[in-house]
């Protein structure tokens, strides 16, 4: 430890990191609290304006709103559409990876492209994927003429071309589009901490139940996801974490309007909030936390659940 | 079952692209494994001992040469198809099964017409970790175990499908002292119960001598020499293995064959008849040491270590290969500690090896 003279230079050399940690993150943390328990809040109250009560109000606000409602079961649906899509598939994907030995270098390089990739970037790119043109120009029964690349292969396989995210697109086409898109772009994360789990699985594992004669599926279901399992627990847990952060995936494809239509159909709980944040400051705070509440409680029975079911 | 191996050969491509440099681990072994028999293989590190089980079981390809087990040539068949048991140096037991579970494990593989019911799959875990004794921890997970227990864990994972080869390699390394010596019996009591043919690598002259019908003695790849543990000792074939068999090892020294008479240093130790004046290595086995006042081979004494029914004297002599000469004689031998000490030879425990090649020359 560090001796007691010399303590203040350690403070010293801690002080440009807890000095902004104070100001971008425990001050922001207070005042959401602070902002979400005033009634009324606004503006004009930072500067001595009218005095507002403290009160349950603005999560009464908040949970009354039927855009909040949208927001709280699109962000839920999400989540429990891609959390596990992407994790299994990031599993495969990862043991396969282990398994190929040429080009390996190349492969992790190309695999994690999205990872390092713009969202909003990304989105525009998913957009142009599934655009459609020309969607009922003219009315009534007017043909569907597709520029999106997806439309392209549906028709090429002589399948119908889907609306997918224009005007008039259903909302079940906009829900595939979303886990598309946020599943494709959770993976490289996801397959790099399994793989890395992967490399440091001791390969006699694998030699012991090759010699007793143990069948690929066998080796995958009784070995390697067992012994995966604490770093598929940490893949779920920050995966939940993030699903419910989900938000610039969505502007990326609707734009900031979060939908297609304007009445924010594809609406999110950051969404909600970011949208309430010039105005309704206390409605924000207040989605805020109560987002913190669900991730919380999310968070602790995935932790819970791992315990459980985790090896060692 | 025997196994036979037939210029059995594994070369590894070199690490460096540059310098094409192949490692040869084993090179054109050659042996039959009798059935039933317990085989030790002994060589120090990187003598290809372990290649040689890995090739056995089927985990390593041969570069060139055949393994046939019985009369079948199971060269091609992978290790899954091979039914050998394995007992890896680190057990290799999987740590998020109970004991139970992993000696099931192996039996759960089986398909088709090789399935087993529960009750009789249990019931041969349950046989297995009897003769291992270990029947009293199948709830225990492997990081609830002794590594003397892992090891039992291990060799009933490797039992309970009743193998026809088990296969050990270095059973006894990861364990201390004591528990060596208790698991090393215990392997040969469980060899002889199951009367499985069992094949085991190690580095430890005294673990291979102690528990083996049969060993090979093994260096950078090529056998030196097979046979029953007391006729290697007794016979080597070369310096190598003269050297590596027995505790404490044996003495070496420069000599000299003139008139069929052995000459260490200036004295003529030993008649060696029908051998030809040559420069000669010499190798004398600590108990090839008898204490004779009136003897020809004149040592400076440097200490006595008193060991209970045997003495050690160690001593000098200028012409020893080695720092200092050990020699075990009987405790009746009354020992004066003088300047030096008088030996006289035991010529069976003398060998003679050629300067050129290390070989033995026999006289």
């Amino acid at each position: 430890m560090v001796e007691s003279k010399h303590k203040w230079k350690a403070w010293l050399y801690l002080a440009p990191a807890i000095v902004l940690l104070l100001i971008f993150t425990v001050w922001p943390i207070f005042n959401t609290v602070h902002v979400a328990f005033q009634e009324g809040y606004n503006e004009l109250s930072l500067i001595g304006g009218e005095s507002t009560k403290y009160g349950f109000g603005n999560f009464v606000d908040v949970v009354k709103y039927p855009g909040f409602v949208t927001a709280l079961k699109n962000t839920l649906l999400l989540c429990v559409l891609t959390v596990p899509i992407s994790t299994i598939l990031a599993l495969v994907i990862a043991v396969c990876l282990n398994s190929i030995k040429p080009l390996s270098r190349f492969l992790q390089t190309i695999y994690f492209l999205p990872y390092v990739t713009n969202s909003i970037a990304i989105g525009m790119v998913f957009a142009a994927m599934f655009n459609i043109v020309g969607s009922n120009i003219g009315g009534e029964a007017e043909l569907i003429t597709t520029s999106g690349i997806i439309n392209n292969v549906i028709e090429f396989f002589g399948g119908e071309p889907v609306n997918w995210i224009n005007s008039g697109s259903s909302y079940w086409a906009n829900i595939t589009v979303m886990v598309v898109y946020i599943v494709w772009n959770a993976l490289p994360f996801k397959i790099l901490i399994l793989l890395g789990g992967l490399q440091s699985v001791n390969k006699q594992y694998y030699d012991a139940a090759k010699v007793d004669g143990t069948s690929r599926f066998r080796v995958f279901t009784k070995i390697t996801v067992p012994l995966l399992s604490p770093m598929l627990a940490y893949v779920v847990i920050t995966g939940f974490i993030g699903g419910f952060k989900e938000y610039s995936s969505i502007v990326g494809i609707f734009g900031d309007d979060m939908g297609h239509s304007g009445n924010r159909e594809m609406d999110t709980m950051v969404g909600y909030i970011q949208d309430n944040i010039d105005r309704w400051q206390g409605r924000a705070s207040a989605a805020a936390l109560i987002l913190f509440g669900i991730i919380f409680i999310v968070t602790m029975i995935n932790l819970y659940v791992s315990k459980k079911k985790t090896h060692y | 079952m025997k196994i036979v191996l037939q210029n059995l050969t594994k070369i590894f491509p070199g690490r460096n692209k540059k310098i094409k440099e192949e490692v040869v681990a084993v090179s054109d072994f050659t042996f039959e494994i009798p059935d039933g028999k317990l085989v030790g293989l002994l060589g120090p590190s990187g003598c290809g001992k372990s290649t040689t089980l890995y090739m056995i079981s089927g985990l390593q390809k041969p570069t060139g040469g055949k393994i046939f087990f019985g009369d079948d040539d199971v060269t091609r068949l992978s290790a899954e198809n091979r039914g050998v048991g394995l007992v890896f140096q680190n057990y290799a037991l999987y740590p998020h099964m109970t004991v139970k579970q992993n000696i099931l494990f192996p039996l759960q593989n089986l398909k088709g017409k090789d399935k087993l019911k529960k009750e009789v799959m249990i019931e041969r875990a349950y046989t297995a970790a009897k003769l291992v004794q270990i029947d009293n921890l199948m709830d225990r997970k492997p990081s609830e175990l002794s590594g003397g227990q892992q090891q039992r864990v291990a060799i009933a994972r490797a039992l309970v499908k009743m193998p026809k080869v088990l296969l050990l390699d270095e059973p006894l390394s990861n364990l201390d002292a004591r528990l060596r010596l208790q698991t090393r019996e215990e392997i040969r009591r469980i060899q002889k119960e199951t009367g499985i043919t069992t094949i085991f690598v190690t580095h430890d002259q005294e673990e291979a001598m102690s528990i083996s019908d049969l060993i090979v003695v093994m260096k950078l790849g090529v056998v030196q020499q097979v046979g029953a543990p007391q006729e290697v000792y007794d016979n080597p074939t070369n310096l190598f293995v003269a050297k590596f068999l027995g505790t404490p090892p044996i003495n070496v020294f420069e000599g000299k064959v003139e008139g069929e008479k052995l000459y260490i240093g200036d004295a003529a130790v030993l008649d060696v008849p029908g051998v030809s004046d040559q420069p000669v290595t010499v190798g004398i086995r600590p108990e090839g040491f008898e204490i004779d006042p009136n003897g020809p081979f004149v040592c400076n004494l440097q200490n006595v270590e008193i060991m209970g029914r045997d003495v050690s004297v160690v001593s000098t002599n200028e012409a020893s290969l080695n720092p200092v000469i050990r020699s075990i004689v009987n405790s009746d031998n009354k020992i004066e500690m003088g300047e030096t000490v008088t030996f006289s030879l035991k010529s069976h425990k003398v060998f003679l090896f050629s300067k050129e090649d290390e070989s033995r020359i026999y006289f």
